[in-house]
């Protein structure tokens, strides 16, 4: 094992990092190198992640090898694996996507709003990458640490009292939550003796009956810090708050962060709790449907009641949440290859959404006579300064309505963008759980998650038009839009992303397919990561 | 001492989560250390209580029960850096909040 490819898995780690640490030691008053260093390795990890995803769908589900790294040359299941499967590829790659689109979009000018912006961007991106790589459970932990102690710095980057009351509240709760995941941890560990997942997986089914109340009630406490983290009703009242508060292109990268406790939540319970646990076997699967059912009633009436575009993000962000916990809950590999396509595609319009939300309120800041008199009702006395910003390009406003409109269609679910396709695949998994050819009948809970899925598409669509309405029609700019070229590329590149998805909507459900598939029938993943080779071969060697 | 543990991290833990509810920052911080201390015990509780054991396993034909588990003291070590850490930010943070907000209420405002 000599090339780098061998080492590939470990590089969208080893990378940021590296550059972070690197950027540290420039004074911030070199701003211009430090951005250029910046960008250069958030590309770097675009096409490291993009070699990734090629190198895991030459994974077949009949087992052919998933790549995996044993770190520090420690043995498996001793010392700590890196695992790549299809799942965490993906994940690597849309986090590498966000990174690079925040990134460009924050080079206008939020860069340059407060200290060490890049370096903890890199960290962001280092303890997002880890979190989707790692193996192990404790050390899922660690980066979790790594990506929120970035994320605190980051949402408080720009200052302002609104952004201190709200990262107050952010870091209170997730220090909590990390508690609440330190116990988790170890009470599983205390059963079963091992944090590693794969071995975890292999020795669920084997717990003596006296135990299994202690392991459950460990994963339970587990899954509580992911949930709070993927803001699950009743755990996500921090989040539309926090989101909306945070500067635009921070946002943008928080839009993936609670797709990390989706993505953990999924892991475990389809790893640990899969059909092989034994009398373990889909543990919590209904928390997971109710939960994420309130999540979509809970975000959509949000997003019906929120005054202003910043909070309405938020619960977009909530919705989404809710629909991909609701179809993990159903358990089913047909839901869940939906939810996954879903997952990518509501990443990026809520990405999008966010920075195309400090767009739209630079147009309507003169004119939003309407939306001010509902916003002293409810004691908003956060007065931005709002100065000229940049040199205006003709055509924004066209640009600006455009993108917006594409944002409502993919995130209300309407035809044909990927959000139509997405929820159509989740609803029509649900509907023939046994696929298309068997006659099966439906459930209640698939009626009511078909029924609030769409009810939050409609609740989405009034009040982006709303939105809309206010925004392009109210307002009658004179002057032509203040957006500059870097701002307005980001936001397109995001959703002509989605519009590629939409067009090849066939291999993309392929891969997401093949994707649960493995999911759900993990055994021989886990035996294969289980046989992870040494990196350098040395214990041949010692004895 | 079993017992005593228990009942060391069950008080920890209490008066954490009551003063986590608090509605001053600094009573919630010092809620926070106090479930930190509480979750740092109970790592080290699920290695199982031994008395006088060694951490390290040598060679040969040994019975690991007289060992102490060296797993959850890595992982007890880790934990308290990080608590500590982040205990630290907090702090940074409230006292932003208290010069930004002029008063230590949670919300930024009283009542």
């Amino acid at each position: 094992m000599n090339s780098l490819m061998d080492h590939l898995i470990i590089l969208p780690i080893l990378l940021p990092m590296a550059t972070g640490a690197f950027l540290l030691m420039f004074d911030d008053r070199q701003r211009t190198a430090k951005a250029l260093i910046n960008v250069t390795s958030t590309f770097m990890l675009l096409v490291i992640a993009v070699f990734m995803v090629m190198q895991a769908s030459t994974q077949g589900p009949e087992g052919a090898a998933v790549a995996s790294y044993a770190v520090g040359n420690w043995p498996v299941p001793f010392g700590i694996v890196l695992v790549a499967d299809r799942l965490s590829a993906m994940m690597v790659l849309l986090t590498a996507i966000l990174g690079v689109s925040a990134l460009m979009y924050s080079l206008a000018r939020w860069h340059a709003a407060g200290p060490s912006f890049h370096s903890l961007f890199q960290f962001l991106l280092m303890g997002l990458c880890g979190a989707f790589l790692t193996g192990d459970v404790f050390n899922l932990f660690v980066f979790f640490e790594v990506m929120l102690a970035a994320s605190y710095g980051l949402m408080l980057h720009g200052l302002g009292s609104a952004r201190v009351k709200a990262g107050l509240h952010y870091i209170a709760v997730n220090l909590a939550a990390s508690f609440l995941f330190l116990i988790g941890a170890s009470l599983i560990y205390g059963v079963t003796g091992t944090l590693n997942m794969a071995d975890l997986a292999a020795k669920v089914a084997m717990i003596p009956e006296a135990d299994r109340g202690l392991l459950e009630a460990g994963a339970a406490i587990l899954g509580l810090a992911f949930l709070l983290k993927a803001g699950m009703w009743p755990l996500g009242f921090w989040l539309p708050t926090t989101y909306a508060a945070a500067s635009a292109p921070v946002a943008a990268v928080f839009a993936i962060m609670t797709k990390v406790g989706i993505y953990a939540v999924l892991r475990i319970s389809t790893l640990a709790f899969g059909a092989d646990a034994g009398a373990s076997a889909e543990f919590g699967q209904t928390v997971l449907l109710v939960g994420g059912m309130a999540s979509i009633a809970f975000g959509a009436i949000g997003v019906l009641a929120s005054q202003t575009t910043a909070r309405l993000a938020g619960y977009c962000v909530l919705v989404s949440s809710g629909t991909l916990l609701g179809a993990i809950g159903m358990g089913n590999a047909g839901v869940t290859s939906g939810a996954l396509y879903y997952l990518v595609v509501s990443t990026l319009a809520i990405s999008a959404f966010f920075l195309l939300v400090e767009l739209l309120d630079r147009v309507r800041a003169e004119g939003a006579h309407v939306l001010a008199i509902t916003l002293e009702a409810y004691g908003d006395d956060e007065e931005e300064a709002e100065e000229e910003v940049g040199v205006a390009i003709p055509g924004a406003l066209a640009m600006l309505s455009i993108s917006f409109g594409l944002c409502v269609l993919l995130l209300a679910g309407l035809p044909p963008l990927a959000g139509f396709l997405a929820k159509f695949s989740i609803i029509s998994a649900m509907v023939n759980p046994d696929g298309l050819t068997e006659a099966t009948p439906i459930g209640a809970a698939s009626w009511w998650m078909a029924g609030l899925m769409i009810f939050s598409g409609f609740s989405a669509l009034i009040s982006l038009t709303r939105t809309g309405i206010n925004t392009f029609w109210v307002t009658m700019a004179e002057r032509p839009a203040p957006v500059r070229v870097i701002e307005m590329a980001p936001v397109i590149l995001l959703l002509s992303l989605t519009v590629a998805l939409t067009i090849l909507a066939g291999p993309a459900m392929d891969y997401m397919h093949a994707l649960a598939d493995t999911l759900y029938a993990s055994a021989d993943q886990v035996s294969q990561v289980l046989a992870t080779p040494l990196v350098v071969d040395t214990v041949a060697g010692a004895h | 001492m079993e017992i005593i543990l228990a009942i060391a991290i069950g008080v920890l833990c209490s008066c954490g989560v009551f003063l986590m509810l608090r509605p001053r920052t600094f009573q919630v911080i010092i809620g926070l250390s106090l479930l930190s201390y509480a979750v740092n015990l109970f790592i080290f509780a699920m290695g199982r209580l031994t008395v006088g054991g060694v951490p390290v396993i040598s060679h040969g034909d040994i019975d690991p029960s007289h060992y102490a588990d060296p797993v959850p003291q890595a992982l007890v070590l880790t934990a308290i850096v990080i608590g500590f850490a982040m205990t630290a930010l907090f702090l940074v943070v409230l006292l932003a909040a208290r010069g930004l907000t002029g008063t230590d209420h949670v919300d930024g405002r009283e009542r």
